[in-house]
């Protein structure tokens, strides 16, 4: 006989919780036991596997084709015949694009958040109102940011162009900053605005002397994130930043982003043009990498200074 | 001599004020206190009112960009009905046939497959780093997955070219069939891949509103740690979960590059895990360069983004409000 969650009764109709089972139910029990554990063992090890694997399998096939002369060169003609050059243009445009785009991200995201905190009050409605609606903005495709972007140019009368590309990359970064920064800004102890409060000062003083201050290093966690997603993101840019072979001098020229290189370098039917893309592959893994774990290191130096 | 020491005193005392500035609100570099008091008080109005201003947008942006699409697509929903469109299987710009459902079909393909492989196999993982791990492994894990979060889709994309595409190839000769490899299958690893992190993520952050008194009071009662996970923590927490992979699904649904890089591109029906595909941000990633020359084009790829955009904004904003429901009932 069993009761309805599960805990047996035993013949006379007594609870009865650990007496008195039939060892087949305790092995039973315990076979569940040992068969699941190993089952989420082997899906966490399959899922940080994957991780190793991938990471592995681009550096390993990305070095050997790796050569010094992709890093620091632009394209000549052909390249993507399988002449000579390199990628700088794209690396360059990268980080060009990716910058701009975290810097005006920034300038949106921080003074939301402040006002989310410190003048709307953490838990507000209108605090819960934007918090969702970044939520919501977190979950929209790149690509559509980017159909979305490339509307914006046609609308403002952009051409293709580095800023173009920054400003839809903002947008894409604007909500994985915020929530972010959001993190850490609602963390900062009551006590400490309070203390702020009491020596006279305004809540501009406040959020900027004080709250600021004291989240520098999630600050710029959340901007690191940022910047890592914005350099990666190719979707998005493929519509609003074009593609050059040269390095871009001024905000309104095409700039090339290192993730569309390596789309197509992919897409050419050269072997060696092939190897490149991989070797492209493994500069954009390693920066990404560095990017994390410069964050680390940042947060670590940085948190000295905070008041617990 | 003499004269020096009280000028080098108030040199000093002028420096620490300085220093001091930012909590000192009387010291000697403001004479005035009531008009530096009424400049504060309007810098820190100003500043109130542009940051309210600043606050509206990302609860505009979302409006703007469905607005924005429907404004574009606006132009072939009035020659061509939108069943139409969505039901019909021949695409042919050139000739003004924008039938979207291969792409419809291709999307839908990879989405099931990726969460198939992914649901459980992320649910198991966070069960496990909920439930058993010691907080150091977790603490250990944890950065590991948001690096896995992190990782460009571009080089998802290549993996899944060195990779997975060989590996489907040689199953699909084991199965009898023949496949290049670049199928629905290769686009659903790679997806399930790319959203373990989402799933793994917002399913700890449930679990761990599973209060501490359930799991002692199901342990004090002589269950296994398995039955603890299985009847409290899992049962306790359904609603989240379901949110989790409906996150992990939207996220799977808009994913371009990785996918547009494994699965073939064929405007197809696909038949099997093992024929290519045509997923929706394919079509848009593919074609954004000769749209502009095919008229209706470009309105008909603004479609495209649109029933992108609203099926995920439908997704998430079901999860969300689901996650935000079990929130509160922890606080």
């Amino acid at each position: 006989m069993r009761t309805p969650s599960g805990i047996r009764t035993n013949g006379n109709g007594r609870l009865s919780l650990l007496g008195r089972q039939s060892p087949s139910w305790w092995r039973r029990r315990k076979a569940q036991e040992v068969i699941f554990k190993a089952l989420m063992i082997f899906s966490l090890l399959l899922v940080v596997g994957c991780l190793a694997l991938i990471v592995a399998t681009i550096v390993w096939k990305g070095l050997p084709a790796l050569k010094l002369s992709m890093i620091f060169q632009t394209p000549r003609g052909g390249y993507y015949l399988g002449k000579e050059g390199g990628i700088l243009n794209a690396i360059l445009g990268s980080l060009y694009l990716a910058g701009g785009a975290t810097l005006l991200a920034l300038l949106l995201s921080l003074p939301i958040v402040l006002y989310l905190n410190i003048y709307a009050g953490r838990n507000s409605r209108t605090a819960e109102f934007i918090r969702f609606s970044f939520d919501v903005l977190w979950g929209v495709p790149s690509i559509v940011y980017g159909a979305f972007g490339f509307l914006l140019m046609a609308f403002i009368g952009l051409r293709t162009s580095l800023l173009a590309g920054m400003i839809t990359v903002a947008m894409l970064e604007l909500p994985i900053m915020s929530r972010a920064m959001d993190e850490v800004v609602r963390l900062v102890s009551r006590d400490l605005t309070d203390a702020a409060y009491s020596l006279g000062a305004t809540r501009f003083e406040t959020a900027v002397k004080v709250v600021v201050r004291q989240t520098l290093p999630g600050i710029l966690t959340a901007v690191l994130i940022a910047f890592g997603r914005g350099i990666g993101d190719a979707a998005s840019v493929l519509f609003t930043a074009g593609f050059t072979d040269r390095v871009p001098t001024s905000l309104l020229q095409p700039a090339a982003t290192l993730p569309l290189a390596i789309f197509f370098q992919l897409g050419t039917p050269f072997p060696e043009v092939r190897e490149r893309a991989y070797a492209s592959a493994a500069v954009l893994t390693i920066l990404i990498l560095a990017i994390s774990l410069i964050s680390r290191a940042a947060v670590r130096r940085y948190s000295r200074h905070t008041i617990r | 001599m003499r004269f020096r020491a009280p000028k080098n005193s108030f040199k000093a005392e002028k420096k620490a004020n300085k220093a001091l500035s930012h909590i000192a609100v009387n010291n000697i570099d403001r004479p005035d206190p009531q008009k530096t008091q009424k400049k504060r008080l309007v810098k820190d109005l100003a500043a109130r009112r542009f940051m309210f201003g600043l606050t509206l947008l990302p609860g505009f942006l979302v409006f703007l960009i469905l607005f924005g699409l429907l404004w574009k697509a606006r132009a072939i929903l009035a020659v061509k009905p939108l069943g139409r469109l969505l039901l019909s299987t021949t695409w042919k710009p050139s000739q003004g046939e924008f039938g979207m459902l291969p792409f419809l079909a291709g999307t839908l393909a990879v989405t099931v497959v990726a969460m198939v492989i992914a649901a459980p196999i992320s649910l198991l993982a966070a069960v496990y780093l909920a439930e058993y791990a010691p907080r150091r492994m977790r603490n250990a894990v944890r950065p590991l997955i948001d690096l896995l979060a992190g990782l460009p889709s571009v080089v998802y994309g290549v993996w899944g070219v060195l990779m997975v595409v060989p590996l489907v190839e040689r199953a699909s000769r084991l199965f009898g069939t023949s496949s290049s490899g670049y199928s629905i299958l290769a686009g659903g690893i790679v997806l399930a891949i790319m959203v373990f992190p989402t799933i793994i993520h917002v399913s700890l952050e449930v679990f761990s509103s599973v209060s501490r008194d359930l799991r002692d009071a199901a342990l004090s009662l002589g269950a296994t740690r398995w039955e603890v996970a299985k009847k409290v923590v899992l049962r306790k927490s359904s609603q989240g979960i379901v949110a989790a992979v409906v996150l992990g699904l939207s996220r799977a649904f808009g994913e371009t590059m990785a996918v547009l890089m494994v699965v073939g591109n064929i405007p197809r029906v696909p038949k099997s895990l093992f024929d290519p595909g045509y997923p929706l941000p394919a079509l848009l990633a593919n074609n954004y360069g000769e749209m502009m020359s095919v008229p209706l084009y470009d309105s008909a790829l603004m479609l495209a983004a649109l029933v992108l955009l609203v099926v995920v904004l439908a997704f998430n904003v079901a999860a969300r409000l689901f996650l935000s429901r079990v929130e509160r009932r922890a606080t």
